[in-house]
């Protein structure tokens, strides 16, 4: 076995103990946990440049695995192992590359706040879990991972605690994402039960090769539904809560409580698009049998594609247009997945780790310069002050917005538009995510016209003393800066925080070019069938520039044409459907629904309980206890009058007896412990000395 | 000296600085660590003469232990459960202060 299959582990673990070493570093400690992490990335980074290499010399599907017993239970072992094929190599890549980018960025971002060994002991940490995830070739090991990345999710997105919303936005985000991972960990049981292994793949008896497969495919449930079906919607269920699809999408947005780094680490880039990656390592779990658990797979993306993209038109908060554009592209790739294979929704993924991880630091860039402001209503005219910042954050933004040709957005936004063209089932989810790439064009140019053109409405000087108080209390980073302060205005960021967006915005434009339609290298190497450079092709290429232009050209229409003057002037689409707008801004009231249905049912489900414990329960309880009084009453009476009489007497005997005994019970527990301590020593002596050869 | 020597050994030590913590202090929560320590020291006992024993794949040492540590873990949330009522009733966790066991 070729040296870097059998040390693929090496690359999760080093994050990890990255992870241990700094958590045990003191707090000021700034630049050794920072080195440290940085350190396991780029080491993270060149093992991975390794394994694509090697899976690159090993041509198209290739695939190595490396498996191990874990232990041993009856006559079975539990076996965990990695797996290397172009998959693993194309994340492992991805993930450790953005990653070494977003801790340099984190370096310039997090660098005034106290708890910055903390961070980087949790990014850190996260970095070793998704890792895991990427190369586990267990459902099991990559279920573990998949919880660890959750925990560290958690943990980040609460970091700054102090603040109620951030903790309650982690709490939500753990707990919705909770509800999908029963559903994935009841699968993994009844995949397990299904075909006695959760490996992926192990030389022909792994879960999705063919001999299973078929064995899957062979048994129905009790609704005619194939056992293999069932699994795969029970898997999907758990991708739908990490990736944050209908209706599990309600945490994401919440999550950007987290800092911007994070946001961009693990809620756009990486930990989000585990969901999409899962659904493409059971890939053929999923399309055996009829591949009806894809179907649902499109819908589900489809829809959430098109409904997140309309939230994201009505929000003001520059990271949450951010967050909804997350959730919607994360559609597009459930429906890349759905109806084009595991290479079209992957190509999406790679890419838009990309340009999201570069819009994300784009914005937490503009949030910085802005002293922590992050409404865009009171952005603008930013493109003077911060010019690295604008010129990357157009390109991300363009490479969003699918912009033909030169951005990679649009290969791969049209590659998924192509293959949903010509899904045999519905046509719908094709118009759908038609729809939802021009409302993509359109809300992205919204907001690039508030946050960089016009005149700037940063209400200068806001910061009261009270506010200045409770920020510092809460622990945000806006605190120490006392040279942003008296500057006042916007200013653009250091040289850690522009260089990675630099850089990613060269990979922005750049990675397209590996999977058109001309020369489909990424599809090839991922094993997927490419259609070619077809007419049919063409016309939609040209079918989705024009959506592009409209969308852009709607945009300007309504924004660029007239700046906002003042913060508190309403947005042009409010002033023209204040109904639509309403129902948009307030995301569908869908977490009020879920307040007023699930939460309250939970709510009231756990005032019955109460109910029931206080009145039933301990009524019964109360209904013995007077029963047994009752018969303690008799049972005194006899006592007292029949044998006490007699007792009385030695009574008195015994208690002094006893009064001189019980000075022995000194009531001091660890005196008692003493004695026990010295008699076991004792009888170890005395056994040492019984047993000795004589 | 042979691995279960070595096993005994580290269990020993780590039974003694459980039972030096449980004799030693007064406050009733690092008691209760103290307790939890000795109790893992057992419970590599088990483990490890289990897995030098001669039949080591019948996994009676595992399953005696995996028991042991659900048992420790309800007994843990017990005895702080009476840490805290001890608390509320004498508002100390001193151990030493609490001596309404005397005969």
């Amino acid at each position: 076995m070729p040296w870097i299959v059998k040390n693929l582990w090496l690359i999760p673990a080093l994050p990890m103990l990255a992870a241990g070493l700094s958590a045990l570093a003191p707090r000021r400690q700034k630049k050794f946990s920072a080195s440290l992490a940085i350190g396991s990335m780029i080491i993270g980074f060149l093992l991975s440049l390794c394994a694509f290499a090697h899976a690159l010399g090993q041509g198209e599907g290739a695939r190595q695995v490396c498996n191990f017993g874990w232990f041993q239970f009856g006559d079975q072992w539990l076996q965990l192992g990695w797996v290397l094929d172009p998959l693993t190599a194309i994340m492992l890549v991805m993930v450790t590359f953005v990653g070494t980018l977003i801790f340099i960025y984190s370096t310039g971002y997090m660098a005034h706040d106290e708890n910055f060994t903390r961070f980087f002991t949790f990014l850190s940490l996260f970095a070793g879990a998704m890792l895991g995830v990427v190369i586990a070739n267990s459902l099991l090991l990559l279920f573990i991972c998949w919880e660890l990345v959750g925990l560290t999710s958690y943990l980040l997105i609460g970091f700054w605690y102090h603040k109620p919303s951030a903790a309650a936005a982690a709490k939500k985000a753990f707990i919705t994402t909770r509800i999908g991972d029963v559903a994935l960990l009841l699968g993994m049981v009844w995949l397990y039960s299904q075909s006695g292994t959760l490996l992926f793949y192990n030389g022909g008896n792994g879960c999705l090769e063919q001999s299973s497969l078929t064995a899957l495919v062979a048994h129905t449930t009790s609704f005619g539904m194939a056992v293999s079906t069932g699994i795969g919607l029970l898997i999907f269920a758990g991708a739908v809560g990490k990736s944050g699809q209908v209706p599990l999408h309600v945490w994401l947005p919440d999550a950007m409580e987290g800092p911007t780094p994070v946001s961009a680490l693990i809620h756009a880039a990486t930990m989000v698009a585990a969901g999409v990656f899962l659904i493409a390592r059971v890939y053929p779990l999923m399309r055996s049998g009829a591949g009806h658990s894809l179907e649902v797979v499109t819908w589900v993306g489809a829809i959430t594609a098109i409904f997140a993209a309309s939230i994201a038109l009505a929000q003001n908060d520059i990271k949450r247009i951010l967050a909804y554009s997350t959730v919607s592209q994360l559609g597009y790739m459930m429906m890349g997945l759905g109806v084009g294979g595991v290479a079209v929704g992957m190509f999406h993924l790679i890419t838009h780790a990309f340009f999201k991880a570069l819009l994300f630091m784009g914005a937490g860039s503009v949030i910085h310069g802005c002293h922590e402001e992050q409404d865009i209503c009171r952005m603008g005219g930013l493109r003077r002050y911060m010019p690295i910042t604008f010129a990357t954050y157009a390109i991300g933004t363009l490479a969003l917005c699918g912009f033909p040709l030169l951005f990679s957005g649009f290969w791969s936004k049209d590659e998924i538009l192509h293959s949903a063209h010509g899904w045999p089932v519905s046509h719908w989810p094709f118009y759908l995510g038609a729809a939802g790439a021009l409302l993509t064009a359109f809300y992205m140019t919204r907001q690039v016209f508030y946050v960089f053109f016009g005149n700037c409405r940063l209400h200068l000087g806001r910061t009261t003393a009270s506010e200045q108080r409770t920020m510092e209390h809460a622990g945000l980073p806006a605190k120490e800066h006392p040279h942003d302060e008296l500057a006042g205005e916007p200013h653009e960021s250091a040289a850690a925080m522009t260089f990675p967006l630099i850089v990613l915005a060269i990979f922005s434009v750049l990675l397209g070019f590996i999977g058109t339609p001309a020369w489909p290298w990424f599809q090839k190497f991922l094993g997927g069938e490419t259609g070619g450079f077809t007419g049919d092709v063409i016309t939609l290429m040209i079918a989705s520039s024009v959506i592009v232009f409209v969308g852009i050209g709607l945009g300007w229409w309504f924004y660029g044409r007239r700046p906002l003057e003042q913060s508190e002037q309403p947005d042009p689409v409010e002033v023209m459907r204040p109904d639509i707008f309403s129902l948009l801004k307030h995301k569908y009231y869908i977490d009020e629904v879920y307040e007023r249905t699930v939460i309250a049912f939970n709510a009231w489900f756990a005032r019955a309980c109460d109910w029931l414990d206080f009145w039933i329960w301990n009524g019964l309880v109360q209904l013995v206890s007077y029963v047994v009084i009752g018969v303690s009453w008799v049972s005194r009476f006899c006592d007292e009058f029949v044998v006490n009489l007699g007792f009385d007497e030695s009574c008195k005997r015994l208690t002094v007896g006893g009064r001189i005994l019980s000075r022995l019970q000194s009531g001091r527990v660890q005196n008692y412990l003493r004695v026990i301590g010295i008699g076991l020593a004792v009888l170890a002596l005395l056994m040492i000395w019984g047993c000795r050869p004589s | 000296m042979s691995p279960l020597a070595g096993y005994l050994i580290l269990s020993a030590f780590l039974f003694a600085i459980g039972l030096a913590g449980a004799l030693t202090r007064r406050n009733a929560i690092i008691v209760l660590i103290g307790i939890e320590l000795m109790l893992n020291a057992a419970n590599l006992n088990f483990i490890a003469f289990w897995r030098f024993s001669e039949h080591p794949e019948a996994l009676t040492g595992i399953l005696f232990v995996i028991f042991s540590i659900g048992v420790a873990a309800a007994e843990a949330a017990v005895g702080l459960a009476l840490i805290i009522a001890i608390y509320r009733h004498y508002k100390t966790t001193n151990v030493d202060e609490v001596n309404s066991l005397k005969g």
